[in-house]
């Protein structure tokens, strides 16, 4: 049965190593799309609605054709069609000079008719509001009712009962690069395309389709990519109208999207609010849970949200719906549905525990069955220190009030099938690991070259790793659910063993011992029965003459397991004057699994804390009932966490088991309700709305005192 | 961005002249651009010209002696922040420029750009929405989304001035020297600034034939303590929701002279004489300064969703206050 050895018999998995990419990165050395410049290539623009709801009812492109400089310019939408939410692609130019693309934009001459919007949930939910979906009945889906147990009974047995309304607003995934491609037919039936993309694969799938070439044809390029939290696996309009453009004008065009385009159309986290009643009885048992909630996820649906969470409640009735904006659409974003949902359980566990007037970490523990969350609770309290929390909420003095608080999650993770990989060893003792999958920025890389090296006894700057390329033919899927390492790491395994044990074949007659006693050392093989026996690996390398060894690799179920557990506490600092909330310290206990790179497994952790405190504390989609159109699409009022706002993050990766699991989305989850808890206990005073701005610290601060 | 041509400038007297046949907008000025550039780009500001400044020798000099501070208007915010002697006896000038957005931006923005900067209203820096300070009818912010917008003085535009440097050179009564075409003319920075009940389109007095050539500052005296403190949602970089600029003369516990000058709430820097009446004379504790926050904010008249600037400036000057005696 295949394993990962014990932790004592690594020599590089588990351990924390220097990702290989690092230095380029910093240097600036490393090439993501946007630096890529092919001879001869053109710049795209797209024009984008700036309406949030009309009717097209002439378009003109003649003027921008005619502009020096402008090589072809695509309508993106037909005359007679419906512009539904700010941002829609109208048109798109591709033209000498990324300049004079632009001024191309402002020469293409649109026409409509403006209609009825509505940007907010409020709005689109209120008595006569226009209808902006056909296929809707009103701005609302149909909603999902679920009910288990009986829940009037299991109310009416409750000691405690609470009864609130959490919101989240919609977040943007702020890729610090935006989306986008560089693309160049190398004649008729080839096609190369340089993508900003989390899914290589499924971009090339992707376009071979649309464009009616065989998949063979299309290779997709993603050395470096600058984020993409669920955002990019397909090669969108933007993708497409650039691979037309370059078709039609017979050069290469680079389209990156602006900054404004990615808030407004590249997707976001929907919305969540929930109006939720709880009960619980006196010995703190969670026995009733009633919901309705919704959530935009912009003119398209998926609003869903996890309610209840994590806690285990028996009587549960839930009802949610989609609610439909004028406003871009919504697209995976880590961890999907988690952490609204955990923001909103996590409060409510806080409440209800306060009304028991019991210590809220107690009431978790009774209502939690996951043993590994037990332990993390214990683990997590000691290190962020609990029992220096107030014991009453707002009870610290003076004008700095500090609190403490706790929130967990779960999530899936474990991989799957469906990845290729090839190591390869040559002559000269050099070795190529190789598969199709991507670096969305977790390291896999690195973590590739750490199982090959492991395996071969070398060190992981011996491994030539190449990733993020259709080319050589070996496919993997998209790097989301925090699958890409569980999915890679057991088929890598099992090709470097296969190339290992090929290696031994040639080696076996130099040692004069059988294959099976050969064994791997730190740059040597040796004889298992007689160490006196060894050759380097330059030498046993030297064996295969003009040959080089390649081997695939297998998907195997026993190297990997899914489902974490995770909880973070945090200890927050919250000036009563200002109404700032700083956080001074996150602990998060996060279950991974076998974490192959100990180092990149924690500045995942570190990564999904930074993400869930802007969330909590910072990041608002705002839209304006008036114009219909986002007021923050940039990041000067789209506020994402900078250096003053990290606080000290203590990640403990949580090894439960030797099973490669992924840990990129979990780490974002629990952070969100822990510091909303924490700014509880500092000032006594309740949250239920995020982010926790000043303005509403202060407003709440206001209405306590009156 | 459109097209325009490009002129390094010479002299004074050039720019004043370049400037001199044009209204608003047609020849602009160009320094360290941090603002300028965004307008360009969100095609707010559309020129034909832009003179460089930065090719005027001589007007980046910072000069201190025991009158007082002379500072070119082409200083840079980090020149200002950085200079031993603004540190140490014009603290709140040096604590409002060191927290003026971020190292790079501090790094090129100067200090003629930074008290001549445009609102960062929303709605004024989306090209699509014609507001009433770009010449449209209404004040999109009044029946619209006003967090970040005026508590005082807004009628009928409701925008604050972004900068921090003025409410800290307000407080420590510095003049500034302009440059027209009829030569020069010094006037106080609080004249400098003015409200849109005045004029709705500009933030200032400057003519558009006009050029802020220099700032002066009267040393404080020995007896002074001064502070900037600025509340914002973002460590960096972050307008402020409110800030306070505070120089207070003491005598011991008691102040002898309080010049208090809020940021962030009103369309220009918005000195309150309220608060200053509250502590001149008066031993300074809990209760004085307390007094002196409330007293400032009870005209205060807080949009719909900005009534939280009301509390934040109350407390901000409350704090200052009690700083100047601890």
């Amino acid at each position: 049965m295949a394993s990962w050895g014990e932790a004592s018999q690594s020599r590089l998995i588990g351990k924390r190593i220097a990702r290989l990419s690092g230095k380029d990165k910093v240097t600036g050395k490393a090439k993501y799309t946007f630096d890529i410049n092919r001879p001869e290539m053109l710049y795209g623009r797209i024009l984008r609605s700036e309406v949030a709801h009309a009717n097209v009812t002439d378009l003109d492109l003649t003027r921008a054709e005619a502009l020096p400089g402008v090589k072809a310019v695509i309508p993106l939408i037909e005359v007679g069609r419906k512009l539904r939410y700010q941002g829609q692609e109208i048109a798109a130019v591709a033209a000498e000079t990324d300049d004079i693309a632009k001024d191309a934009l402002r020469l293409i001459y649109v026409e409509l008719e403006e209609l009825p919007f509505v940007v907010t949930e409020a709005d689109a939910i209120a008595e006569g509001a226009p209808q902006i979906r056909d296929d809707w009945k009103g701005n609302q889906s149909n909603p999902g009712i679920n009910e288990d147990g009986d829940v009037d009974a299991a109310f009416s047995e409750a000691a405690v009962t609470v009864e609130a309304t959490y919101h989240t607003p919609v977040q943007t995934h702020v890729c610090l690069e935006t989306h986008g491609h560089v693309v160049e037919w190398t004649d008729e039936q080839n096609l190369t395309v340089w993508a900003s993309t989390q899914a290589v694969f499924g971009v090339r799938n992707d376009l071979a389709r649309r464009f009616e070439l065989p998949a063979n044809q299309v290779r997709v390029i993603t050395e470096h990519m600058g984020g993409g939290f669920g955002s990019k696996f397909n090669a969108g309009v933007e993708g497409l109208a650039a691979v037309r453009l370059s078709r039609m004008t017979e050069r290469p065009i680079k389209l990156m999207l602006t900054r404004k385009a990615e808030h407004l159309v590249a997707g976001n986290r929907p919305s969540m609010t929930q109006h939720v009643k709880a009960g619980a009885t006196r010995d703190g048992r969670l026995i009733a849970y009633d919901m309705r909630g919704y959530g935009t996820g912009g003119i398209s649906s998926g609003a869903g949200f996890n309610a209840p969470y994590v806690y285990h409640v028996p009587n549960r009735r839930t009802e949610r719906f989609n609610v439909a904006v004028n406003a871009g659409n919504q697209r995976a974003m880590r961890a999907p549905g988690h952490p609204q949902g955990a923001f909103a359980m996590d409060s409510l566990m806080d409440e209800l525990a306060e009304k028991l007037g019991m210590n809220p970490l107690e009431f978790r523990r009774i209502n939690d069955s996951s043993e590994v969350r037990q332990a993390q609770y214990t683990l997590g309290a000691q290190e962020i220190g609990w029992h220096r929390r107030n014991n009453v909420p707002g009870s610290g003095t003076g004008v700095k009030k500090r609190g403490m608080g706790v929130g967990s999650g779960l999530w899936g993770g474990g991989g799957g099938r469906g990845t290729q990989a090839r190591v390869t060893i040559n002559a000269d003792g050099t070795v190529e690991a190789v598969t199709g999958t991507q670096d969305i920025g977790t390291g896999i890389r690195t973590v590739i070259a750490i199982i090959v090296a492991e395996e071969l006894g070398l060190a992981p700057t011996d491994i030539s790793v190449k990733v993020g390329d259709s080319g050589p033919g070996l496919p993997s899927g998209g790097s989301g659910g925090s699958q890409t390492t569980a999915s890679v790491a057991p088929v890598i395994k099992t090709a470097a063993a296969a190339a290992k044990q090929k290696l031994f074949e040639h080696v076996a007659p130099l040692l004069q011992a059988p294959v099976d006693d050969l064994r791997i050392g730190t740059g040597k093989i040796y004889v298992a029965s007689d160490r006196t026996k060894t050759v380097t690996w330059k030498q046993a390398t030297g064996q295969l003459g003009q040959e080089s060894i390649s081997e695939g690799g297998n998907w195997d179920e026993e190297l990997r397991q899914g489902g974490v557990a995770g909880t973070q506490f945090a200890e927050v600092e919250v000036d009563t004057q200002t109404g700032h909330v700083k956080v001074l310290k996150i602990v998060a206990v996060q279950d991974c699994g076998l974490a192959i790179n100990r180092l990149t497994t924690e500045s995942q952790i570190n990564g999904g804390v930074i993400m869930g405190l802007g969330q909590a504390l910072l990041e608002e989609r705002i839209m304006d009932p008036q114009t219909g159109r986002m007021l923050n699409a940039n990041l000067e009022d789209y506020k994402v966490p900078g250096t003053f706002e990290i606080p000290e993050i203590k990640s403990i990766v949580f090894d439960t088991h030797r099973k490669v699991t992924g840990v990129g989305e979990p780490p974002c989850i629990p952070t969100l309700g822990a510091i909303a808890n924490a700014v509880h206990n500092a000032i006594g005073v309740r949250i239920r709305e995020l982010p926790i701005t000043p303005d509403k610290v202060l407003t709440a601060l206001a209405e306590k005192k009156a | 961005m459109d097209k325009f041509s490009y002129v390094n400038a010479t002299s004074l007297k050039q720019v004043t002249s370049l400037l001199s046949d044009s209204g608003w907008g047609e020849v602009m000025m160009i320094a360290g651009g941090t603002d300028l550039l965004s307008e360009l780009k969100e095609y707010i500001e559309t020129p034909k010209t832009l003179i460089n400044l930065k090719t005027l020798p001589g007007m980046d000099s910072i000069t201190a002696d025991a009158t007082g501070l002379k500072i070119g208007a082409l200083a840079t915010v980090t020149d200002i922040a950085m200079h031993p002697t603004i540190q140490h006896h014009y603290t709140v000038l040096a604590q409002a420029a060191a927290s003026v957005a971020t190292p790079q931006i501090r790094n090129v923005g100067t200090l003629g750009g930074n008290l001549c900067q445009r609102p960062r209203c929303w709605y004024y820096r989306d090209e699509t929405v014609n507001c009433l300070k770009k010449g449209g009818d209404i004040c999109y912010a009044i029946d619209g989304l006003s967090k970040y917008h005026a508590i005082f003085g807004g009628d009928p535009v409701y925008i604050v001035h972004p900068s921090d440097i003025a409410p800290a050179l307000i407080a420590l009564n510095a003049s500034l020297k302009i440059a027209g075409p009829e030569g020069e003319k010094t006037l106080k920075v609080e004249e400098f600034f003015t409200l849109p009940a005045a004029n709705p389109f500009r933030e200032n007095v400057l003519e558009p034939n006009e050029i802020v050539v220099e700032v002066q500052v009267p040393q404080p005296k020995p007896n002074t303590k001064s502070f900037y403190l600025k509340a914002r949602e973002k460590g960096a970089p972050d307008f402020a929701l409110a800030s306070v600029a505070g120089v207070f003369e003491m005598m011991g516990k008691t102040c002898q002279v309080a010049n208090v000058v809020l940021g962030g709430v009103a369309p220009a820097p918005w000195r309150s004489a309220e608060a200053e009446t509250a502590l001149t004379g008066k031993m300074i504790n809990e209760a004085v300064s307390m007094n002196a926050g409330a007293e400032a904010v009870k005209d205060a008249e807080p949009m719909n969703d900005n009534a939280y600037k009301v509390t934040l400036a109350q407390n901000l000057i409350s704090r200052t206050a009690m700083m100047a005696v601890s």
